[in-house]
């Protein structure tokens, strides 16, 4: 992207119009998570600059209100079962449908992706129907089972990218040597495939860690998640809280983004495409 | 000593591969049997249960057994005979002895408001000694029995399966006559609705548009670790919670915030500008959740294009304009198909940010949706408009599987 030298003034003033316009659109992405971490600082109860002074009160009402610790907790129980739930169910169909041209396939697919595409709206107004006569409404439960149901397309889509180029001659060629289906799966299969099935598990998590929808339908009030009870926070009183919560979930999904680029690199390395 | 392998020859071979192809074949059936089951029993079930309410009520004819068994026999000509108005009036008075009347007034009232108090009005007053007509007991206690659309309201909702929450959702209606037609202008509420969430999601889809493919133009084309490091700012706010990126944006545009600070500062207004809470703040706020959807697809399909091609039209004479626009475009277009039709999708069906950021009065479908769902109560209505949404999101589905196919749907 570099201009030539023999470039016109006119192309020049256009590159740099282009890159300019490229920085405004980055600063877009990027500027309004830069702009709440430091509110979350601030020592007055406002969300506004400049800030009078600094402090950390705001991080300790976060951690020390029994509200916002109960959600951080629910969050990371409903978050961790649906990834762990995800990650198994949706690496056992993209196996399956991997290994062989299984008839409707194109039918399970679309079964497969559709929590992806269906409004969040609808899909939280089936279930409550649904659970409310279950009796799994107002339960971790229920909430479990929704965002298990949202996560199973990141998982299927990261394991299949992940089985693509696989070469099945692999548990094929440690079978003929005894091993048993399971030992040859756990032994030659599972560590091709294991970055693509954790960077799904991590997808779904990141899938539930952001869902507020069905948790709005769902649950009451003693089953919070955090995003949930970031919601109530933005509509009832947005004071700096919000900011430190905020703060603490960028820091969560920078954790998350440094996991999955981490391990895509060691799965294109492990799968030598690279 | 021989070794005997196995026997590799003769008709034995083909029935033993057909039988281990049965048997993988069996295995992978039974590896995508756990997945199917869950999704359709927690997630196929419950939203067709719930679709299935905008054209399926039983309220009425549970609620009102007699009246639905003989008012079927009313032709509409002049008022109904005794016996209907007989079973009405058993119906109101074992009715309100078991506390049975509320689903059907609710139902009823829905569809004509004040049926409730017709209801109940006349279920208070009623005594159990059958009068010398019932017709005109019921009329005397309220006169709307006598009312030919009120009966003809009851005749309909009496029927199970009912095409009144669908048509409500699209401001249709059956006049008297059963003929459908479209509300008077000033009653009409959703088809403004619907055009209003079209207009949002196709704005926000052309914004995206117009900001990612240049940025993804870049990203394909530069080289090195600053690819990565401008990925990474793709990425992040790709992970970062959409609750996180709405307050975000909260702090940015309201009317003490960075935004109006800036604009202030700079001279350009000298009061704040109402940035949020209305449209402006949706199309923003929604821009910029869904750009990456964009930028990542279109990305995707851009750096599998050879910087050569471009480099080809230009030396045989084509301007850098040109040799982009005949070139270097057309090889994008299934990254701009892809990434339009996704953050269409998403965007149709968007609930959180309009409701956080929106106007009041410039809400989306979901936000109707769920409005009726818990406020209301109405959920007929609510599962009338999903249905809508629910077309509307289908139908770009269904173009997207047949443009691309499921199988190679990839997150970045």
């Amino acid at each position: 992207m570099r201009l030539p030298p023999y470039a016109t003034p006119a192309q020049r003033l256009g590159y740099w119009l282009y890159i300019a316009f490229c920085v405004l659109v980055f600063g877009f992405l990027v500027l309004p998570l830069i702009a709440i971490v430091p509110l979350s600082f601030n020592s007055t109860t406002f969300l506004t600059y400049p800030m009078p002074g600094v402090s950390w009160r705001w991080y300790e009402d976060f951690f020390s209100s029994s509200s916002w610790r109960l959600s951080i907790y629910n969050t990371m129980v409903v978050g961790i079962s649906a990834a762990l739930l995800a990650a198994a169910l949706g690496t056992m169909a993209a196996l399956a449908m991997a290994r062989t041209q299984l008839p409707g396939s194109r039918i399970i697919m679309a079964l497969i992706i559709s929590p992806m595409v269906v409004p969040l709206v609808i899909t939280a107004l089936g279930m409550f129907f649904f659970f409310t006569r279950l009796g799994l409404t107002n339960s971790l439960a229920g909430l479990i089972v929704a965002h298990t149901a949202l996560g199973i397309p990141f998982v299927v889509i990261t394991v299949s990218a992940t089985l693509q180029g696989f070469d099945f001659n692999l548990p094929r060629a440690a079978a003929s040597l005894g091993a048993p289906p399971l030992f040859a799966f756990r032994k030659v299969t599972l560590p091709v495939i294991a970055p693509g099935v954790i960077v799904g598990g991590l997808f779904a998590f990141a899938t539930s860690f952001d869902e507020v929808v069905v948790a709005i339908f769902l649950v009451g009030p003693g089953q919070r998640t955090l995003p949930r009870q970031m919601f109530s926070g933005i509509r009832e009183n947005l004071d700096p809280t919000i900011a430190a919560a905020a703060s603490f979930m960028i820091l969560i999904s920078i954790v998350l983004l440094f996991c999955v680029e981490m391990l895509r690199r060691r799965s294109e390395r492990v799968r030598g495409l690279r | 000593m021989t070794v005997s392998g196995p026997d590799t020859t003769g008709p034995e071979l083909r029935a033993r591969l057909r039988r281990s192809r049965r048997r993988s074949t069996l295995i992978s059936v039974g590896l995508v049997a756990p997945v199917v089951l869950f999704l359709v029993v927690f997630f196929v079930v419950p939203i067709v249960q719930m679709l299935g309410v905008s054209v399926y009520d039983r309220s009425v004819s549970d609620g009102m057994p007699r009246t639905a068994a003989v008012i079927g026999t009313w032709d509409r000509d002049g008022l109904p005979g005794e016996h209907v108005y007989a079973a009405i009036a058993e119906d109101l008075i074992e009715g309100q002895a078991e506390r049975a009347l509320a689903g059907p007034a609710r139902r009823l009232n829905q569809e004509l408001s004040g049926y409730r108090t017709v209801i109940f009005g006349t279920a208070r007053g009623l005594s159990e000694e059958p009068p010398e007509s019932w017709r005109e007991t019921l009329i005397e206690a309220d006169e709307r029995w006598g009312d030919p659309a009120h009966l003809v309201v009851l005749q309909r909702a009496v029927n199970p399966l009912t095409d009144y929450f669908m048509l409500y959702a699209l401001d249709m209606e059956r006049d008297i006559e059963d003929a459908i037609r479209l509300q008077d202008s000033d009653e009409r509420l959703f088809l403004g609705l619907i055009q209003r969430t079209l207009t949002i999601a196709v704005t926000v889809t052309l914004v995206c548009l117009a900001m990612g493919y240049p940025v993804a133009f870049l990203l394909a084309n530069i080289g090195g670790s600053l690819r990565y490091a401008l990925l990474v700012l793709v990425l992040l706010p790709f992970w970062t919670s959409l609750l996180v990126r709405t307050a975000a944006w909260i702090v940015v545009l309201q009317s003490e915030g960075i935004a109006n600070t800036f604009l202030m500062w700079a001279g350009f207004t000298h009061e704040p500008i109402r940035m949020i809470y209305n449209r402006f703040g949706t199309i923003v706020v929604m821009s910029q959740v869904l750009l990456p959807f964009m930028i990542l697809p279109l990305y995707a399909v851009m750096s599998g294009i050879s910087h050569w091609n471009m480099r080809a039209a230009q030396s045989l004479g084509a301007t850098f304009s040109t040799a982009f626009r005949r070139v270097y475009v057309p090889q994008t277009l299934p990254g701009v198909a892809a990434g339009t039709l996704l953050v269409f999708m998403l965007s149709v069906g968007y609930y959180i940010t309009p409701a956080l950021v929106g106007g009041a009065s410039d809400q989306m479908l979901s936000y109707f949706i769920a409005f009726y769902a818990n406020e209301t109560v109405n959920w007929g209505l609510a599962a009338a408009l999903g249905t809508v949404l629910m077309v509307i999101v289908l139908t770009m589905f269904l173009i997207y599987n047949w443009i691309f196919g499921l199988d190679r749907m990839k997150l970045s």
